[in-house]
C-alpha cells in the first residue's frame, strides 16, 4: 500500500482529445481504454450490458459506456464535448472527447483548447478523408503538440501492412502544412483490441508501441525553459494592513523569490518579496501553479495586471489580429460591440475587418470580400482571420507562444453567450512583414475606424458641407464632392472605396440602383463597395439634426466602425 | 524544474476557479455537504484565499435525517475554520410529513433537497453556488461545465451552457440568474481520497469502517437512526463492521460491509471494489437518467 500510495506522489496528467465520428469506432476505442484499464465498474457495466440486449444483442457495446445524456443514448450519437477519466499507476487521463461532424467543429475546438495531445481515428477502409484533415488541422490550430493517428478496423482490411503505410504516406504529406506537430501512427483494431492496450500479435510488421503504451510514455507539460514568466493577477488579497498579495496562475514560465520582474500596465519594476501558498512559502513556483506573489514595492496592482519579468514584456497592443472560430448560432456582427475576456481582463472589442475566412476543408483562405452575401461574416462553426480592436490595450503574446495569454473569448453581451474563441496572432501595430508589404484595404479601414463609402445627400449643400467638417475633425478621411457623374462614379467607386474614404456627394442618387425608401439607405453593390444613398431621404430643418441622422445612419450600417467613447459602466 | 504531480495540477486548476469566482461573482456561497469532496473542496477554498478569510458563507440543505454524526462534525468543522455557516430546512414539507417512504424518494428529494436548495439560494440572493461534484460520478455529468448556468428558475438546459475554453470563463449573467460552479470538474473519487491522505484533511469519522448497529436488507445495510425505517415487528438492527461510501440521508444512503477504517486502506478498497459509488445510494435507482432528469428540475 505504501508503495501504491508513493507511486500515485509521482503520477502526472495527461488532457487528450478524441475525433471521429460515429462510424470511425471512436466511442469503441474510448470504452476499450476504459475498460481495458480497469476502471469501468461493474454496476455500469452491467446497466450497460443490458441496454446493449437491445441492440446487437450478446457483444458488449462499449460506445454505450460513454454516451451520457439520454436524448444521445436513444439516437446513439454524441454530441457535445464529454470528459472522460482514467488512470494508471503512471498518469492520470483527462479525455476530452467530441463528435467528429464540420457541424461540431465548435466542440471540437472547446475540447482540444486545454489538451496537449489529439488522437485522430481513421477508418482503415476509407483512408484520408477531409473529415481527418479537418481534425489534424484544428488540433494544430488549437495549439496541440502532439498528434496520434489511429488507422482503425484494420481486421477489416486483412491487418494490411500497405494499406497502413499508404494512409501515412498520405496524411504526413497533409501533416507538413501544419505548424510544427510531433505525429505518431500505428493501426490498430478498436473492436478486437489489437493495439490498443497491449500490441497486436496479428501485426508483426509494426514495430511501434500501443496505443496505451504511448498515451502512458509521451511528455507531458514539458515547457520550453526559456519561456517567459507570465503572471495574470488574478485576485488581490489583503486580508489586513501588513499583508498585500497578489494571487493567480501561472500562465507559463517560473518565478523566483527574489528575482526582478515589471509590473504592467505601469512598468514599474520591483523584486518578488515572496511566493506564498497555504502550505507555506516557496523558492520558487512554475506554470500552471496557483500562487501569491507578495513585492518589495508598494505598487498599485489590480486585478487583470500582469507581472512579468523586467525586460521581457509581452506585446502591448489594441488592435490585434487574430484567428477567431465562431461559436455561436447567432453569425459575427461587423456592427457589434462584444465583451472580450483575456487572462482576467474584461473588456469591448469590435471586430473590424474580416480579412478572410479559412476553409477548413481545403485550408485555403476564402476571401471575405469575394462573398455573394453581403455583409461579409462568419457563421458558426467557421474559421476566420480578423481584425479587431480592444477598447483598452492588452498584454498579449502570439497564441503559437502562449496559450494563455494569446488566447481570449468573445461574449454577446446581450445574451452573455460565448461567442468566439479566438487566437492572436500579433498586435497589428507589431507586424513586421508588413513593413514591406503592399497596404491593404483593411489596414487602412483599421486605421481610419471606418470603411470606405460613397454617401449621397441629395440636394442638401449645407448638410454635405457640415457632414464633411463633423467627420474631419473627428478624424474621418472624408472628402467632398458637389457634383460627380454616374460615369464618374462607376469608374472611381472601387478605388475610393478601397482607399477607405468617405466620399460625400451633393446631388442625386446614381442611376441604376434601387430607388431607396427613407429607412433602407446602405446598398452594397456587387463589387462590396458601400454606398449609402439618402438622396431621397427626408432631412431634418436643422443642418445639426441632419448631420446627426446621417451619422447614426452610417454607424448603424457599419460604415463607421467605432463609438465616440468606448463606455463600460459595467466592467469590474 | 520541478515535476508536478497530477495532484498538484488539479489543484492548481481548481485554486483558479475559485478565485475567479470570488472575483466575479457578487454574492458566491459554497454547498457544504459535508462529505469527502466538500472536505476537499474547503481546503481548497482555504488555499485560495491564504491569508486571507474564504470570501464567503457556506450553506448547508439540511433534510434533517442526515446523520447525526454528519451534524456534529459540520458545527465543530465549520467553528474551527471560522466561516460563516448558513442552515437551511425545508420546514414546511417537513411539516406535511415528508419522508422518503410517504412521500417516495423523488418527491421527498424534490421537497427536502431541491425545493429547499432553491429557496435558500433565493433567500440569500446568491448569484454563484460553488459545490463538490464531479463530472466522474455519474454518467449525465461527463459533459457538465466547470461554471454551468442556471436560469431564473433554477433550471439546468443543456442547450444554454457556455463553451469553456482554456481557463477563460463566461462569469456574465443577469439578475435572476444563477451560476453552479464546479471546481472539482476533473477530480475523480480516487483523486479526491488520495488528496485527503496527501493534505491529512479531516472527514466525517462515517467513511471509516467501524461496527455499527443496521437494517440487513440483502445487499443493502440501512442505519436505525430514523424512527420511520420499515422493520419487521421486534427485528433489531445487527452490529457489522461497516462504513459509508458516500453520505446522504440515513434513510436512503446504504452501508457498505468493510474493514477499512484509514485512509490508505480505503483507498485500497477502491482499487478493489467494483460497484460504482452511487450505487448505495437509492435515490439513483428511481428511473434510468434518473440524475439527469434532477438535475433539470434544478436539483444540483
Amino acid at each position: 500500500m505504501e508503495d501504491l500510495l508513493d507511486a500515485e506522489s509521482r503520477k502526472d496528467l495527461l488532457r487528450f482529445t478524441t475525433a471521429g465520428s460515429v462510424d470511425d469506432g471512436k466511442s469503441t476505442l474510448i470504452g476499450r481504454l476504459l475498460y481495458d484499464s480497469k476502471n469501468v465498474y461493474l454496476d455500469q457495466l452491467e446497466s450497460v450490458t443490458k441496454a446493449s440486449e437491445g441492440r446487437n444483442a450478446g457483444i458488449i457495446d462499449f460506445s454505450l459506456l460513454t454516451d451520457g445524456l439520454r436524448a444521445e443514448r436513444e439516437q446513439g450519437i454524441t454530441i457535445d464535448v464529454a470528459y472522460r477519466y482514467f488512470t494508471t499507476p503512471k498518469r492520470k487521463f483527462i479525455i476530452a472527447d467530441t463528435p467528429g461532424h464540420e457541424q461540431f467543429t465548435r466542440n471540437m475546438v472547446t475540447g482540444a483548447s486545454t489538451a496537449e495531445l489529439a488522437i485522430v481515428l481513421i477508418d482503415a477502409r476509407k483512408g484520408l478523408l477531409p473529415q481527418s484533415r479537418r481534425h489534424a488541422f484544428i488540433s494544430s490550430l488549437l495549439g496541440i503538440p502532439n498528434l496520434v493517428i489511429a488507422v482503425n478496423k484494420m481486421d477489416l482490411v486483412d491487418y494490411s501492412e500497405i494499406v497502413f503505410r499508404q494512409i501515412q504516406r498520405d496524411f504526413e504529406r497533409f501533416l507538413s502544412q501544419l505548424t510544427s506537430v510531433s505525429s505518431y501512427f500505428l493501426p490498430i483494431s478498436a473492436l478486437l483490441g489489437d493495439n490498443v492496450v497491449n500490441r497486436s500479435e496479428r501485426m508483426p510488421w509494426f514495430e511501434g508501441v500501443s496505443l496505451f503504451e504511448y498515451l502512458e510514455s509521451v511528455p507531458v507539460g514539458a515547457q520550453a525553459t526559456n519561456v517567459p514568466f507570465r503572471f495574470p493577477v488574478q485576485r488581490v488579497i489583503r486580508p489586513d494592513l501588513d499583508f498585500r498579495g497578489y494571487a493567480g496562475q501561472i500562465a507559463s514560465g517560473t518565478i523566483r523569490q527574489g528575482e526582478r520582474v515589471a509590473v504592467l500596465p505601469s512598468r514599474r519594476q520591483t523584486r518578488v518579496k515572496s511566493i506564498v501558498t497555504f502550505s507555506g512559502l516557496l523558492e520558487f513556483a512554475q506554470a500552471p501553479q496557483s500562487v501569491t506573489l507578495t513585492l518589495d514595492d508598494e505598487i498599485d496592482i489590480a486585478r487583470g495586471d500582469m507581472i512579468v519579468p523586467a525586460g521581457d514584456e509581452p506585446e502591448r497592443g489594441s488592435v490585434l489580429k487574430s484567428i477567431l472560430v465562431w461559436l455561436s448560432e447567432e453569425a459575427l456582427d461587423l456592427k457589434k460591440r462584444y465583451r472580450l475576456k483575456h487572462t482576467s481582463r474584461l473588456e469591448w472589442a469590435h471586430i473590424d475587418v474580416l480579412e478572410h475566412r479559412i476553409n477548413i476543408n481545403t485550408l485555403e483562405p476564402e476571401a471575405a470580400h469575394t462573398l455573394t452575401t453581403p455583409p461579409p461574416s462568419l457563421a458558426m462553426n467557421e474559421i476566420g482571420v480578423v481584425i479587431l480592436s480592444v477598447s483598452r490595450p492588452l498584454y498579449c503574446d502570439p497564441y503559437t507562444e502562449n496559450r494563455i495569454t494569446g488566447a481570449f473569448v468573445l461574449i454577446d453581451p446581450f445574451t452573455n453567450s460565448t461567442v468566439a474563441a479566438g487566437m492572436i496572432q500579433s498586435t497589428v501595430a507589431a507586424i513586421p512583414e508588413l513593413a514591406r508589404h503592399p497596404v491593404t484595404p483593411a489596414e487602412r479601414i483599421a486605421r481610419n475606424r471606418h470603411r470606405g463609402a460613397i454617401i449621397f445627400l441629395g440636394n442638401r449643400e449645407s448638410v454635405g458641407s457640415l457632414l464633411e467638417r463633423r467627420l474631419f475633425d473627428h478624424g474621418c478621411a472624408v472628402v467632398r464632392f458637389t457634383e460627380l457623374r454616374s460615369t464618374d462614379v462607376d469608374a472611381w467607386k472601387s478605388t475610393l472605396v478601397e482607399a477607405a474614404w468617405l466620399v460625400i456627394v451633393s446631388g442625386r442618387g446614381v442611376p441604376g440602383t434601387r430607388a431607396v425608401q427613407p429607412d433602407e439607405t446602405r446598398i452594397v453593390t456587387a463589387d462590396g463597395s458601400w454606398i449609402v444613398d439618402l438622396a431621397a431621404h427626408e432631412f431634418a430643418e436643422n443642418d445639426e439634426a441632419a448631420v446627426q441622422e446621417v451619422q447614426n445612419a452610417l454607424q448603424r450600417y457599419g460604415v463607421l466602425l467605432v463609438e465616440p467613447e468606448w463606455v463600460d459602466t459595467g466592467g469590474i | 524544474m520541478l515535476t508536478l504531480n497530477h495532484l498538484q495540477l488539479l489543484e492548481a486548476e481548481s485554486i483558479h476557479i475559485l478565485r475567479e469566482v470570488a472575483s466575479e461573482c457578487q454574492r458566491p456561497v459554497l454547498l457544504y455537504s459535508i462529505g469527502k469532496d466538500s472536505s476537499v473542496l474547503v481546503r481548497l477554498a482555504q488555499k485560495a484565499f491564504y491569508p486571507g478569510p474564504i470570501p464567503f458563507p457556506f450553506l448547508h440543505v439540511d433534510t434533517s435525517y442526515k446523520f447525526r454524526e454528519m451534524i456534529e462534525f459540520r458545527d465543530r468543522f465549520c467553528e474551527s475554520i471560522g466561516v460563516r455557516l448558513v442552515v437551511h430546512t425545508n420546514q414546511k414539507a417537513l411539516d406535511d410529513g415528508a419522508t422518503p417512504f410517504t412521500w417516495g424518494t423523488q418527491r421527498c428529494c424534490g421537497g427536502l433537497k431541491t425545493q429547499a436548495l432553491l429557496d435558500a439560494l433565493r433567500q440569500g440572493n446568491y448569484d454563484a453556488a460553488i459545490g463538490g461534484a464531479r463530472r466522474d460520478e455519474e454518467r449525465s455529468r461527463a459533459k457538465e461545465r466547470v461554471f454551468s448556468f442556471r436560469d431564473s428558475r433554477g433550471q439546468w438546459n443543456p442547450r444554454n451552457q457556455r463553451p469553456e475554453l482554456w481557463n477563460v470563463y463566461n462569469t456574465r449573467i443577469e439578475s435572476g440568474e444563477n451560476l453552479r460552479v464546479f471546481p472539482l470538474s476533473n477530480w475523480t473519487e480516487l483523486d479526491v481520497w488520495q488528496y485527503i491522505h496527501v493534505e491529512n484533511i479531516p472527514i466525517v469519522p462515517m467513511y471509516f469502517a467501524k461496527r455499527r448497529p443496521m437494517f440487513v436488507r440483502g445487499d443493502q445495510l440501512i442505519s436505525p437512526e430514523q424512527p420511520f425505517i420499515p422493520h419487521l415487528p421486534g427485528e433489531e438492527p445487527q452490529l457489522i463492521k461497516c462504513r459509508m461510501r458516500s453520505l446522504g440521508c440515513s434513510p436512503c444512503t446504504g452501508a457498505i460491509r468493510s474493514d477499512a477504517d484509514t485512509v490508505p486502506k480505503i483507498i485500497e478498497e477502491l482499487f478493489t471494489i467494483k460497484k460504482s459509488e452511487r450505487q448505495n445510494r437509492v435515490i439513483d435507482h428511481d428511473t434510468d437518467g434518473s440524475m439527469e432528469l434532477k438535475k433539470q428540475e434544478g436539483y444540483f
